[in-house]
């Protein structure tokens, strides 16, 4: 659907060659959720903006639908811009014009007309739920509703390929979540391909099946989403997630327990069975769980325990094998034993 | 008195309003397409080109340089060769309206720098053609802004308008100077200033009223 071959962008700032984008070559599938993750000025939104040509390439190549896009011009590269819709983090409305004019202005820049426009705005304010706010001025939206707005009008010509920069950077949680599902809902619907760049992994974690991850202009890894979030393969990744996932156990804790304390890593299929009984179980040996989470991602299970387990040297040493092998990951934190 | 004030008056008025009005309506036309050429060729989504950008903003900062006095002798020629005379409103509207250009093309080119730069590259993405981003987006972003800046224009006019009677061009303030300062009559002095003071007034409040009106940013 979109394939990025060897794509680079520089700048040239302060008479110094700046690459935002290096060598970025991957392919994102048609009707997938595609997360492009990385630190602010990682290159992520440039990389974006070459899909429709907001950001020329230095060099490489953009195509979309296998047609090579990268020297369209004029009414080609419009024709191309109107089947990609863009989101934006600070919802870009124009803020004299009514949500009606807004999303109206992109159909009529289409060439519709004023009958069909007015069909078209009522259609998509039902879809995004907003049809009672068609006169209102954005300055009367809230900020979940103004991008509903922004959605509306990026799907007004019938996008099959959606942008979003950072769309939900400017929300709350609750706001959040509630347009990360109107998005699901549209990819599942319309078959919409949708690419998300954000600095936010719980945006990444929640609604993306596959994803990247970019470093100071490169892209460093990519994959499925759940694969990179449960075994990370770049240093980079690995410090980018655990910036996010707070999830560790106190240093003092570690110091004052007695006994081994280990952190089991469930994933998939193993995270449903109680692993951790049958260990207690059969090696007659004690736990005790000190902090522990279950989280999905794309709907598979990821569970993290700390656990520390209390017994004889001998059944322990057997227990901790039984469970390495039961598990995804086994780290012994605190040996004591 | 020996002669009569109010004729005197509604003459001079007359006159002042016809400079200010018209050099205005020059200000707004073209005094606006150069702000807003001034803008598209410094914006990367439009037409950037910085060639045309630099020689434009040197001639408008020269215009703008030359004091108004100076500008007022300046165009005598140019409005001989336009209007067939150097004296009466008529030949003044030229230097007013020169200068009320340069003063507006900057101003109008402030107030598009204004609009939200995100809000052009969303409708850039879109697939809308410039011509229409221009008419549809960026016109009704700017609007309030720009109104604004007419009506700062406005008032300068009524103040330079006052200054071009002293080269023959009419109006309110060459009725101040001739019979209340030159002839010492400080009434006629005075209700030439209140005149004047009313008619700032006016503008000014036509001016914010519509600003705000057009103005959706605030609830």
């Amino acid at each position: 659907m979109i394939e990025f071959k060897h794509v680079s962008v520089s700048f040239k700032q302060h008479k110094q060659i700046f690459e935002a984008v290096n060598d970025a070559h991957f392919k994102i599938e048609k009707g997938e959720i595609f997360g492009i993750a990385g630190s602010s000025g990682a290159g992520k939104s440039t990389l974006l903006r070459t899909i429709n040509l907001l950001q020329t390439v230095s060099s490489g190549e953009i195509l979309v639908d296998g047609e090579n896009v990268t020297n369209y011009r004029r009414t080609q590269l419009r024709i191309l811009r109107r089947n990609i819709g863009m989101i934006f983090q600070h919802f870009n409305l124009a803020r004299n014009l009514t949500v009606y004019q807004n999303i109206a202005f992109v159909l009529k820049a289409a060439g519709k007309s004023k009958a069909e426009t007015e069909t078209r705005v009522k259609e998509l304010l039902d879809l995004v739920n907003l049809s009672e706010k068609s006169n209102s001025y954005p300055a009367n939206l809230s900020g979940g509703e103004k991008q509903r707005v922004a959605i509306a009008r990026a799907l007004a010509n019938d996008a099959k390929i959606l942008l979003c920069d950072e769309p939900t950077s400017a929300l709350d949680l609750e706001t959040t979540s509630s347009i990360l599902s109107l998005l699901k809902d549209l990819n599942k619907k319309f078959g919409i391909t949708i690419v998300i760049i954000t600095h936010e992994l719980d945006v990444i974690k929640s609604i993306c099946t596959r994803c990247a991850v970019m470093n100071k202009g490169s892209v460093v890894e990519i994959g499925d989403v759940y694969d990179i979030f449960t075994k990370p393969r770049e240093d980079f990744t690995r410090q980018l997630l655990s910036h996010t996932s707070h999830f560790n156990l106190p240093e003092q804790i570690i110091d004052k327990m007695q006994g081994p304390i280990i952190r089991l890593t469930f994933k998939g299929d193993n995270a449903n069975n109680p692993i951790l009984y049958y260990a207690a179980n059969t090696f007659q040996i004690g736990f005790n769980i000190l902090l522990g989470k279950v989280e999905y991602i794309n709907d598979l299970p990821l569970g993290i325990l700390y656990v520390q387990l209390i017994g004889e040297t001998e059944p322990l040493k057997l227990a901790i094998e039984f469970l390495a092998a039961n598990t995804a990951d086994l780290e012994v934190i605190n040996h004591g034993l | 008195m020996d002669f009569d004030l109010k004729a005197a008056l509604f003459l001079t008025f007359g006159q002042t309003m016809q400079m200010v009005i018209s050099s205005l309506l020059a200000a707004i036309i073209i005094g606006g397409s150069i702000g807003l050429l001034l803008f598209l060729t410094s914006n990367t989504l439009f037409l950037k080109n910085r060639a045309i950008n630099q020689i434009v903003g040197v001639i408008i900062n020269i215009t703008r340089s030359i004091p108004f006095l100076i500008l007022l002798v300046l165009m005598i020629p140019v409005s001989k060769a336009i209007v067939h005379t150097s004296i009466g409103p008529n030949a003044v509207v030229i230097p007013l309206a020169v200068a009320a250009i340069a003063f507006l093309g900057r101003l109008s080119e402030a107030s598009f720098s204004d609009v939200d730069n995100g809000v052009l590259e969303a409708a850039i993405a879109s697939g809308a053609s410039k011509l229409s981003i221009v008419l549809k987006i960026l016109l009704p972003e700017a609007l309030p802004s720009l109104i604004k800046n007419i009506t700062v224009t406005a008032v300068s006019l009524i103040g330079f308008s006052a200054m071009a009677g002293t080269v023959g061009g009419g109006g309110i303030g060459d009725l101040a100077i001739r019979y209340g300062y030159q002839r010492y009559e400080p009434e006629v002095m005075f209700i030439c200033v209140i005149v004047l003071v009313l008619l700032v007034q006016i503008f000014q409040v036509i001016g914010d009223s519509s600003a705000k009106k057009l103005d959706k940013t605030s609830k």
